[in-house]
């Protein structure tokens, strides 16, 4: 049992169930990030922790307390929204103490919880200045310390870096892992970024069409993908997905793939379990990084496999360089070292890690566990 | 284990919102469409000076329509709310264009166009009578002015006297649609203009074929405004000719009020009234509606 | 309406700008003349208007009119003047105003912020209302104050445009508050307020131009009504009733220039709001037209 347990939740608009019984457990000090495109159900999911969207089955408790009916305020939670949601008609300060001062609490004791917080996110000289008259990225810290003064069980961030700028993103995405290294607080964290994902969790809900598709570590989410959707939405550029047939050479299995004039090259698989799938069409999911030059290859892999193909084009972008070449009819990206001595139309020597290739079911689309 | 507490305020802050609207909704209800309601079923009773229950069908309609009075009325809104409409929307239309030209002095113009939005019809009508009065008003002031010709006596003429309401009416609102004009003007994307200019629309074509289209809004807002004004006019008639001379300028909203409260027919006093608010209906439901849902989705 | 000119990309002649000039000011002659006559003659003696040019300025300035107008003209049967007429409307605005304005802020909170299931249907009927006929209710109205015991009475104007007006009012602050981020509400709502609460803390400090916006359209309907106020007025009539009644007095002789008096002044309140508060006038004009 966690510290925020989610137990079968559904949330149905009328007779359409926009969310299906999702079953997560939050540890202590956890952050879970929830993670998905637009309208896959992560913000309802928040809304409903936070009790500002009635939960239509299940039921959600946060520290054994279930929580189905409580008013938002009487969870001790706190949130920090999108647009930073502060009131305009008051300065900083009252903006922090305001849930302070609703839930009673005698003003000395707001204005000592106000002056350390306020130390801790450097804001203390905006404390008397209106939301309007403050920056992107200070608006941001008040929305977040107006969370922190309340000191809850709960934080609930619901896209809190969408609205900055992409340096400002960054920086903040920092200061918040920061914080929450320092306060191990437990925290549920919305984005539809999947680099936000990887970089801050400590666990990761990937969602869709109202499912949770995978739950896990980010590590586990990006080396070993539940499903097609997750395999693509975590990592930029995306997971190349190539039809291929699982074939046998020398008792291994092996993905048989076309390059770019026809021809078919074999890719041995590291998992051996994959005999099972012999003759049978697959979908193999190897990252771009996996794809490289001989010299760039991981030391450390036991399998990296030759694959000589055309290279389509050519795009360095400073730190890397994207190769693109064609294979079984896709295109498929490698992410090779800026000084890889590569150029359209070459044909050249690439090295797969196929360490971190994964096969899905092209039926089911889940990955092939074996 | 844990357990469930949905509490007394949490259950009462979600019925607050209702209960805080409830009133004004119930009030709606009642006093507008039960009211409307109630209307209705009078026009289908006996009613003379107060509400009787005794059905008679149609016939208060049936004697409505064989009304002179009201036969006029219908002509005479007929003609009065197509030049109202007209006249001021041409005229609202023509001084939105020319004060979009970058008119030195706008900030003096636009208010003075407008100012007689802010006054009562019955002032309107007051200061209308008297300056088109050929007594003392417009005529006398052109005799003295040496124009010894010049007749103006429409105020004084049954066949005349709808067009001052016209004119006084036009007075007081076109500023408005010229406002609304504006606006719409002012909407319009600017690199549109310069666009056309470069394909080579001359000033003319420009409003007409680029312009005016795009303010197809504001044509229909206006429209939609000055038709339910004209319908309920009723003051300004009443200050300007009192419906005079004769019965020259009865219109549905004076003959309603004279039907029902001073000459003791209650029951076709409400068929009027009826028959004024399905007219306004079929303009205001389909745009109301219209908007309604545009805001929805 | 923002008084923003864009930098238009039509060019014009020399001519065409002297042909604008020439209409725009035409036109603004037009729609000064009848205040000009009506104060012109409001300070004449009346044989300088029967005997004389309208247009012309007074020989013989006078605020007589002014005075017979304020509190001796005949209204009706009694030589009262305008002033317990105009009273009469200060008492039925101020309370009609200010009731149907704090209504409709709420009803425009809870339509946005606390929407429910069928709350465009609940709005939609409101909205309608004010755009029917009041022809439709003046005989239901009429036997229901009746019943009240509020006939001609003050308060029985309150009420009817109370009713009449929260249409109107719910439709400005629905629009206005519609731009309002939800999210401040619902941090509110996590922060502990209630639903008082956060309209009063968080809604109502923002709330200043569209409640100018409201008071001013409000009052500016209410205290021009003539239909009303001529139905239901009875022994309380309000300005805009004395004021026809003085003009069409059919006894005596026609003062005109205590016309031109009465009339200014069933007027300067209203002129008076348009001058200090013009934009917001406008401002209300529009969104009563275009809800967008």
């Amino acid at each position: 049992m966690g510290f925020l347990d989610i137990r079968n939740v559904t949330k149905s608009y009328g007779n359409v169930e926009v969310l299906h019984r999702v079953d997560i457990a939050v540890e202590e000090g956890e952050f879970l990030v929830l993670v998905g495109p637009s309208g896959c159900g992560k913000s309802t999911l928040l809304n409903m922790i936070a009790g500002l969207e009635a939960i239509t089955g299940g039921e959600i408790a946060i520290k054994n307390r279930v929580v189905n009916g409580v008013h938002p305020s009487k969870r001790n939670i706190a949130m920090v929204f999108q647009s930073y949601a502060l009131y305009p008609n008051m300065t900083v300060g009252q903006n922090m103490t305001f849930g302070l001062e609703m839930h009673g609490v005698p003003k000395p004791e707001r204005d000592k919880a106000l002056a350390s917080v306020a130390k801790l996110l450097q804001i203390d000289h905006l404390l008397d200045r209106k939301p309007g008259q403050l920056s992107g990225g200070q608006r941001q810290r008040v929305a977040m310390g107006r969370a922190l003064v309340r000191n809850p069980d709960v934080f609930l961030f619901d896209e809190p870096l969408s609205n900055l700028d992409a340096k400002l993103r960054v920086d903040m995405r920092t200061e918040i892992k920061k914080l929450h290294h320092n306060l191990k607080t437990t925290i549920v964290y919305v984005t539809h970024d999947q680099i936000e994902a990887m970089t801050l969790s400590t666990r990761i809900a990937v969602m869709n069409k109202g499912f949770v598709q995978q739950l896990g570590t980010p590590k586990e989410i990006y080396d070993t993908p539940a499903n097609l959707f997750v395999a693509t939405f975590m990592g930029s550029p995306a997971m190349n997905i190539v039809p291929a047939t699982v074939v046998m050479e020398g008792g291994q299995p092996h993905a048989a793939v076309t390059d770019a004039e026809g021809q078919v090259r074999n890719l041995r698989f590291s998992q051996p379990g994959l005999a099972a799938w012999e003759g049978k069409p697959i979908l193999l999911g190897i990252r771009p990084e996996a794809i490289t030059d001989p010299e760039g290859a991981d030391r450390k892999s036991s399998n990296i496999q030759p694959l000589t193909n055309r290279v389509t084009v050519t795009e360095p972008s400073g730190a890397d360089t994207f190769v693109t070449m064609t294979l079984s009819g896709k295109d498929v990206i490698a992410r090779m070292r800026a000084d890889a001595n590569v150029t359209a139309g070459q044909v050249f020597d690439f090295a797969v890690n196929m360490e971190k290739a994964v096969a899905f079911d092209p039926a089911t689309e889940d990955r092939i566990t074996a | 284990m844990a357990t469930t507490e949905a509490d007394f305020r949490t259950t009462l802050q979600d019925w607050l919102p209702k209960l805080v609207l409830a009133p004004s909704f119930a009030v709606t209800l009642l006093f507008v469409y039960g009211f409307i309601l109630f209307t209705v079923v009078l026009s289908f009773t006996g009613s003379k000076m107060l509400p009787k229950y005794d059905w008679v069908g149609f016939e208060n309609y049936q004697k409505l329509f064989a009304l002179p009075a009201w036969n006029t009325a219908i002509v005479n809104i007929a003609i009065f709310a197509t030049l109202y409409i007209v006249i001021c929307t041409l005229i609202g239309l023509m001084l939105a264009i020319f004060l979009d030209q970058k008119i030195r002095g706008e900030g003096v113009l636009r208010p003075i166009y407008l100012y007689p939005m802010a006054l009562s019809f019955i002032v309107t009508g007051t200061a209308w009578k008297w300056f088109l009065d050929p007594g003392i008003g417009l005529e006398k002031i052109m005799h003295l002015w040496g124009w010894e010709s010049f007749s103006f006596t429409w105020i004084k003429d049954g066949e005349m006297a709808l067009y001052t309401i016209v004119i006084a009416a036009v007075w007081q609102t076109s500023g408005f649609v010229m406002a609304m004009f504006l606006a719409g003007l002012r909407g319009i994307d600017n690199e549109i203009l310069k666009a056309a200019q470069i394909d080579g629309a001359s000033n003319w074509q420009l409003y007409r074929r680029i312009v005016i289209p795009l303010l197809r809004p504001a044509f229909l807002s206006a429209f939609v405004i000055l038709s339910h004004l004209a319908i309920k006019s009723y003051d300004l008639v009443i200050a300007l000719t009192g419906g005079g001379p004769g019965r020259a300028t009865e219109m549905p909203a004076t003959f309603m009020y004279s039907y029902t409260f001073t000459r003791n027919q209650m029951g076709i006093g409400a068929s009027s009234a009826v028959i004024m608010l399905m007219t306004i209906a079929a303009i205001m439901v389909p745009y109301l509606y219209a908007e309604l849902k545009e805001k929805k989705a | 309406m923002s008084a923003v000119t864009q930098d238009t990309a039509v060019s014009t002649g020399r001519a065409t700008r002297a042909f604008l000039y020439l209409v725009l000011i035409l036109f603004a002659l037009f729609y000064l003349l009848p205040l000009y006559v009506m104060g012109v003659n409001s300070l004449k003696p009346l044989p300088e208007i029967t005997g004389g040019n309208m247009m012309a300025l007074p020989q013989t300035w006078t605020l007589d009119p002014w005075r017979s107008a304020w509190s001796t003209a005949q209204i009706g049967v009694e030589p009262t003047g305008l002033k317990p007429y105009f009273l009469n409307s200060i008492l039925m605005v101020v309370p009609a105003v200010a009731i149907s304005t704090i209504v409709g802020a709420l009803n425009g909170y809870v339509l946005t912020k606390w929407r429910f299931r069928g709350d465009t249907w609940v709005f939609g009927l409101m909205l309608f209302s004010c755009f029917i006929p009041f022809q439709i209710v003046l005989i239901p109205m009429a036997v229901v104050l009746g019943k009240l015991g509020l006939a001609g009475s003050v308060p029985g104007l309150i009420l009817v445009h109370v009713v009449y007006g929260i249409g109107f009012t719910t439709l400005y602050f629905r629009n206005y508050y519609a731009s309002f981020p939800t999210e401040l509400i619902r941090a509110a709502q996590i922060d502990g307020a209630g639903f008082f609460r956060i309209f009063w803390r968080i809604l109502l400090p923002v709330s200043g131009p569209i409640a100018v916006v409201s008071v001013i359209w409000q009052f500016t309907n209410i205290w021009n009504d003539f239909l009303f106020g001529v139905s239901f007025g009875g022994t309380s009539q309000p300005m805009t009733v004395a004021l026809n009644n003085l003009v069409q007095s059919s006894t005596g002789v026609k003062e005109y220039n205590v016309h031109f008096a009465g009339a200014i002044l069933a007027a300067l309140p209203t002129l008076f709001v348009y001058i200090v508060a013009g934009r917001y006038f406008v401002r209300g004009l529009m969104a009563g037209s275009v809800k967008g």
